[in-house]
């Protein structure tokens, strides 16, 4: 198989030149874009020959943002903080809710079992505006609109269909003898439960909580049918920016790097998890 | 064979065991009826004359949104651009993602470093991904408007434009979920045995044979589950769509997920809004019955080797 020519061996280079350009050039041009002022980013042609400035990242963080026609205040870091908040608690609950259903699902064959898998499981498909139109209407009702709570009920939606089915995945790898001699050592189902299933099945815990943190994350349509501009995600928030007047383009270009710079660290930290993840257990990496 | 069937060393442990995996997916299991119940209720308003802004004239009108919805030719419209979309974007994902799958197969550091690349478009959010194509094909400094007009489009208007739109949408689908289907599909080809590639240089087979003939059916089962998943997102793609246009310029990106939103925030006709989804539901039901039966058939392969 290595008899490969230099003519295929340049045509490949260059075949992934040119693939690694179109994929990294956005994510560069707009990290770019985030340390030049209007004036260098207005010029045409483009150059990316520039003197750096922080000022918008600075406006961002202080949200401040001073124009020719006075001072204007941002909310970013509100929105940052609120995707912090809502993936965070999201990800709790579903590992709270899902890890236990996960092992019994594994573990235990019930009546029913399968079918509330696959129907957590078809929620991953559904279309979330068929759920979310009528939620909408339901939490005005209830008083959960716009709430924190109303919302990370909601993010639940994504979250835990995808611990459950990788967690179960991890679970069922485990060899049930282990758990079965620790039983007849006379510990109880708990003990067994929290001494030898959960630690075996950490690493695989911990990789789906990351990935649901991921997806949660950047999740758009819950907030943005559910939430108003204080509870926003970076998602939603950065789409209202756009159309704010007075924004300039290099605040919207870190505001956008700001918002995908967690993902994306957190995406390399767990890559090794992610083929695993994506496809909910199907196919490992 | 599972901890259930253990003979429980004590009585209480007998009683314990028949409860606890009901006790155990309860939580789960509570969450899973609280979602129904909105999912009943959008059947209900999709048999409804209802409007937020006429709550006074609703009522029951049974089948008459589904009617209304057949005889309008902007719900074809929202078939069809739904349709293309989805076709478009799955198709061209597939032939890239299987073509890079392909040239980094081998393991080697530069073609790990690359596949590893590629994720951060895939774990960027869809909605910020549109805001980031939206900020280069900018008609006053996008440097991809620049690139245009010097390959000979001086007006080159990407998405604002109604002959374009389509196919600047489609460009951050492609962006975004090339990736997803690469990284399947890559994971698939380095799992397959080695025996059959083996003995097929060994005959001198050439290699455009082995392609067809060993690798696209060996690969079959992951092409099915990569591009049955993308399907499934991509016919009800909301995010790229609304980020970049909210639908439109005028219907010429009214997929039905932008269609149904704009109805039920807008033009506030909830019944109509829900019929929509019932039929998208539909939709992707039959798909999702075929996706996971694929998927199921993978997964207990993978599980199999482990």
């Amino acid at each position: 198989m290595e008899h490969t020519s230099t003519l295929e061996r340049v045509l490949r280079g260059l075949a992934i030149a040119l693939i690694v350009t179109f994929f990294m050039f956005p994510i560069i041009w707009i990290v770019l874009m985030s340390f030049q002022t209007n004036e260098t980013i207005l010029r045409s042609p483009p150059s990316i020959v520039f003197a750096p400035t922080l000022s918008n990242y600075v406006a961002l963080i202080t949200g401040k943002l001073e124009s020719a026609a006075g001072t204007l205040d941002i909310a970013f870091m509100r929105n940052l903080g609120n995707s912090v908040l809502l993936s965070t608690a999201s990800v709790a609950l579903a590992l709270v809710l899902g890890v236990p259903a996960a092992y019994a699902f594994a573990r235990h064959k019930f009546r029913g079992s399968e079918d509330i898998a696959f129907t957590l499981l078809s929620f991953r498909f559904a279309p979330p505006l068929l759920v979310l139109l009528p939620l909408a209407l339901y939490f005005q009702d209830i008083g959960l609109a716009n709430t924190y709570i109303g919302l990370i009920w909601v993010y639940q939606l994504i979250c835990l269909p995808l611990i459950l089915w990788i967690v179960r995945g991890y679970f069922e790898d485990i060899s049930a003898d282990v758990e079965y001699a620790y039983r007849i050592a006379g510990h109880s189902w708990f003990a067994t439960f929290r001494k030898i299933a959960l630690p075996l099945a950490g690493p695989g815990i911990a990789a789906a909580g990351l990935l649901a943190f991921i997806f949660a994350w950047n999740n758009f349509v819950f907030a943005l049918v559910l939430a108003s501009a204080d509870k926003q995600p970076v998602t939603v928030g950065a789409l209202a920016f756009v159309t704010a007047s007075g924004i300039q383009y290099g605040q919207i270009a870190a505001a956008i790097v700001l918002s995908i710079a967690p993902t994306l660290a957190l995406a390399l930290y767990a890559q090794r998890y992610l083929v695993e993840g994506l496809s909910l257990g199907a196919v490992k990496g | 064979m599972t901890a259930a069937d253990i003979a429980a060393p004590r009585r209480r442990f007998r009683i314990g065991a028949r409860a606890l995996p009901y006790l155990l997916s309860l939580p789960a299991l509570l969450v899973c009826i609280a979602i129904l119940i909105p999912f009943g209720t959008a059947i209900y308003y999709s048999l409804q004359r209802f409007r937020l802004s006429q709550p006074w004239a609703r009522q029951m009108n049974w089948g008459e949104n589904y009617l209304n919805l057949f005889t309008d030719p902007a719900f074809w419209n929202t078939v069809q651009v739904s349709l293309t979309y989805a076709a478009l974007t799955v198709g061209l994902e597939l032939c890239l993602g299987l073509g890079i799958a392909l040239l980094l197969q081998k393991r080697t550091r530069l073609n790990n470093f690359v596949s590893i690349m590629l994720l951060l478009p895939l774990m960027t959010a869809p909605a910020l991904a549109a805001l980031m194509w939206k900020l280069m094909t900018n008609p006053n400094f996008g440097v991809l408007s620049w690139l245009a007009s010097l390959m000979g489009f001086p007006d080159f208007r990407w998405a604002s434009s109604p002959d374009t739109a389509l196919l600047t949408v489609v460009l951050v689908d492609i962006w975004v979920y090339t990736p997803f289907i690469m990284i399947l599909l890559l994971a698939g080809l380095r799992s397959l045995p080695t025996q059959p590639f083996e003995a097929a240089a060994l005959d001198g087979v050439p290699r455009s044979f082995v392609f067809w003939r060993i690798t696209l059916p060996m690969l079959t089962p992951y092409i099915l589950t990569a591009s049955l998943f993308r399907l499934l997102d991509s016919i009800q793609q909301f995010d790229i769509i609304y980020a970049m246009t909210q639908g439109g310029p005028g219907d010429t990106l009214l997929v039905f997920q932008v269609e149904a939103y704009l109805n039920f925030f807008q033009s506030t006709n909830v019944g109509r809004s829900a019929a929509l989804m019932i039929i998208l539901w539909a939709i992707t039901y039959v798909l999702s019955s075929i996706f996971i039966k694929n998927w199921l058939r993978l997964r207990e392969r993978a599980r199999g080797e482990a």
